[in-house]
């Protein structure tokens, strides 16, 4: 077996979005992100892990496409003519989109496993993984799976408050125990500023993503503010950081991305 | 009398959120004893049986099972009324095996939580189907962070918008009960990570008035299948 022959072989990072806790918006960062590198002129994959939730296709308006194969494996699904952004998610292989995948571990192994070795990406500059909640059998095999590709390593997704950062602690731990670098941790849905009256409200409270990085020695990539146009686009597949450049949780999603080749220019230097 | 069975194994929240941060489990001859936040209020979680806060669960499905069971069979509940199981994300393993080994009791029902957008929503669709294949009743679905009302302005925010008419449009269509809806309250966030009862710290909050009726449909509902069951009788 030799990586370099493999569907990965074209691929120049890959990068993991975890998080301890659901519903904290790990498909919404891997969702801009992508979108965010594109606009910097990259290729991006997006492997879409979630088996049991997938929400990236839709992130992109694609969720009623097919995906076929070639000789290689799965051709992954582009989301435009560019062809700078494909995707690879369970969601295109149910035959009804209310279909819920109800398996156990070895079933959801298996197919993640093919998801890593089976896609045929061609050349990419980053492949974004993007998770479902916790530290268990997709998360393991996962890693496993791609460890003979290095990884760059992971981007951690928190809200701000102590119920959600206690489970991203633990997320923490896994990285270390699986030899996982940790890119940095996102405070996502940090605040919310009132369209009406400009007054910020601190929903999910504040700081928590901050304080955990600074506590873990971990890098801390910034805030991503509550923004309805940002929920309003992924509801839409749009393309938020084209269409938005004005909102929000521009300014921050963009630094995100801009730390992220930041960091790998600064490893091929 | 209430239980309350935390079975999110990796992400156990239910101890902080009920202030039982640092609490061990006991053993007696009987079993394993719930912690109690009051004497009526027992909880069960894996976080009590973890001695750091950075300590993660990486286990796989059968290990998860297997402590699913065991917070089951061995844990000395006592005289319950209510015995409310909270759980993942997802239809998997954990979902699967606690359908399963309540299987020879009764299961009143789930109540299916979701937020306003779509997708949320295709995600739930997915969870009403689960409960449809292994027939579990669904009691009703409640849709939270449902607006934000600014505090200053008092004009109202739909911070996760219902483009596809949220649980109320789902619900019609799945003809499944919308119990209700929970707005946004900062304080919501504030009491749970201070471990402390929302209801008891806002008891003016909209959301408290939310909690409330969603909570008293739930009773009615569960008071309904016993009087039905007891006609059978």
């Amino acid at each position: 077996f030799l990586p370099e022959r493999s569907n990965l072989a074209g691929v120049r990072h890959i990068l993991l979005v975890l998080s301890g806790k659901g519903g904290v918006g790990k498909s919404t960062i891997s969702t801009e992100l992508a979108l965010s590198l594109r606009h910097s002129g990259k290729k991006v994959g997006i492997l879409d892990v979630d088996l049991c939730g997938p929400s990236i296709p839709r992130m992109f308006r694609v969720q009623d496409n097919d995906v076929h194969q070639c000789d290689s494996g799965w051709v992954p699904v582009f989301v435009d003519q560019d062809k700078s952004i494909s995707l690879m998610s369970i969601g295109f292989l149910l035959e009804k989109p209310d279909d819920a995948v109800v398996w156990r571990g070895p079933k959801k192994n298996a197919l993640i496993k093919q998801f890593v070795a089976d896609v045929a990406w061609g050349d990419l500059d980053f492949l974004i993984v993007d998770t479902p909640p916790g530290t268990s059998d997709e998360h393991i095999s996962t890693v496993e799976a791609l460890r003979p590709y290095k990884p760059l390593g992971a981007i951690l997704v928190t809200t701000p408050q102590a119920v959600s950062v206690g489970d991203v602690r633990r997320e923490l731990t896994f990285c270390k125990k699986t030899g996982l670098q940790v890119l940095g941790i996102v405070e996502n849905m940090s605040g919310f500023v009132c369209p009406h009256c400009s007054e910020c409200t601190n929903i999910f409270s504040k700081g928590g993503g901050e304080e955990l990085a600074k506590h873990a020695g971990v890098p801390f990539l910034g805030c991503v503010p509550l923004d309805p146009q940002l929920s309003q686009s992924l509801e839409e597949g749009r393309d938020f950081i084209q269409e938005f450049p004005k909102s929000s949780a521009f300014p921050a999603l963009a630094h995100i991305a801009q730390q992220i080749l930041d960091g790998t220019s600064q490893q091929s230097s | 009398q209430v239980a309350l069975l935390d079975i999110d194994i990796c992400g156990p929240s239910i101890p902080k959120m009920m202030g039982l941060e640092g609490e061990q489990v006991h053993q007696s001859g009987s079993g394993w004893s719930p912690v109690y936040v009051e004497e009526n209020l027992g909880v069960m979680s894996v976080g009590f049986l973890l001695s750091s806060p950075d300590d993660a669960v990486i286990w796989r499905g059968p290990k998860k099972n297997g402590l699913i069971k065991q917070f089951l069979r061995d844990v000395d509940w006592g005289e319950i009324d209510y015995l409310i199981v909270d759980t993942p994300p997802g239809t998997s393993d954990e979902h699967l095996s606690i359908v399963q080994y309540l299987s020879a009791t009764h299961i009143d029902g789930a109540v299916i939580i979701t937020t306003p957008q779509e997708v949320s929503l295709q995600d739930v669709r997915k969870e009403i189907n689960f409960c449809h294949k292994v027939k579990l009743p669904v009691i009703g679905v409640v849709e939270n962070m449902s607006g934000f009302i600014c505090p200053k302005c008092k004009n109202e925010s739909q911070i996760f918008p219902p483009t596809t008419g949220g649980a109320e449009k789902m619900c019609q269509n799945l003809n499944v009960s919308l119990l209700g809806k929970v707005p946004l309250d900062p304080q919501i966030g504030k009491s749970c990570d201070k471990g402390q009862s929302f209801l008891s710290e806002a008891p003016e909050s909209p959301a408290t008035l939310s909690y409330r009726n969603i909570i008293q449909r739930i009773q009615e509902y569960c008071d309904q299948r016993h009087f039905q069951e007891e006609k059978i009788i």
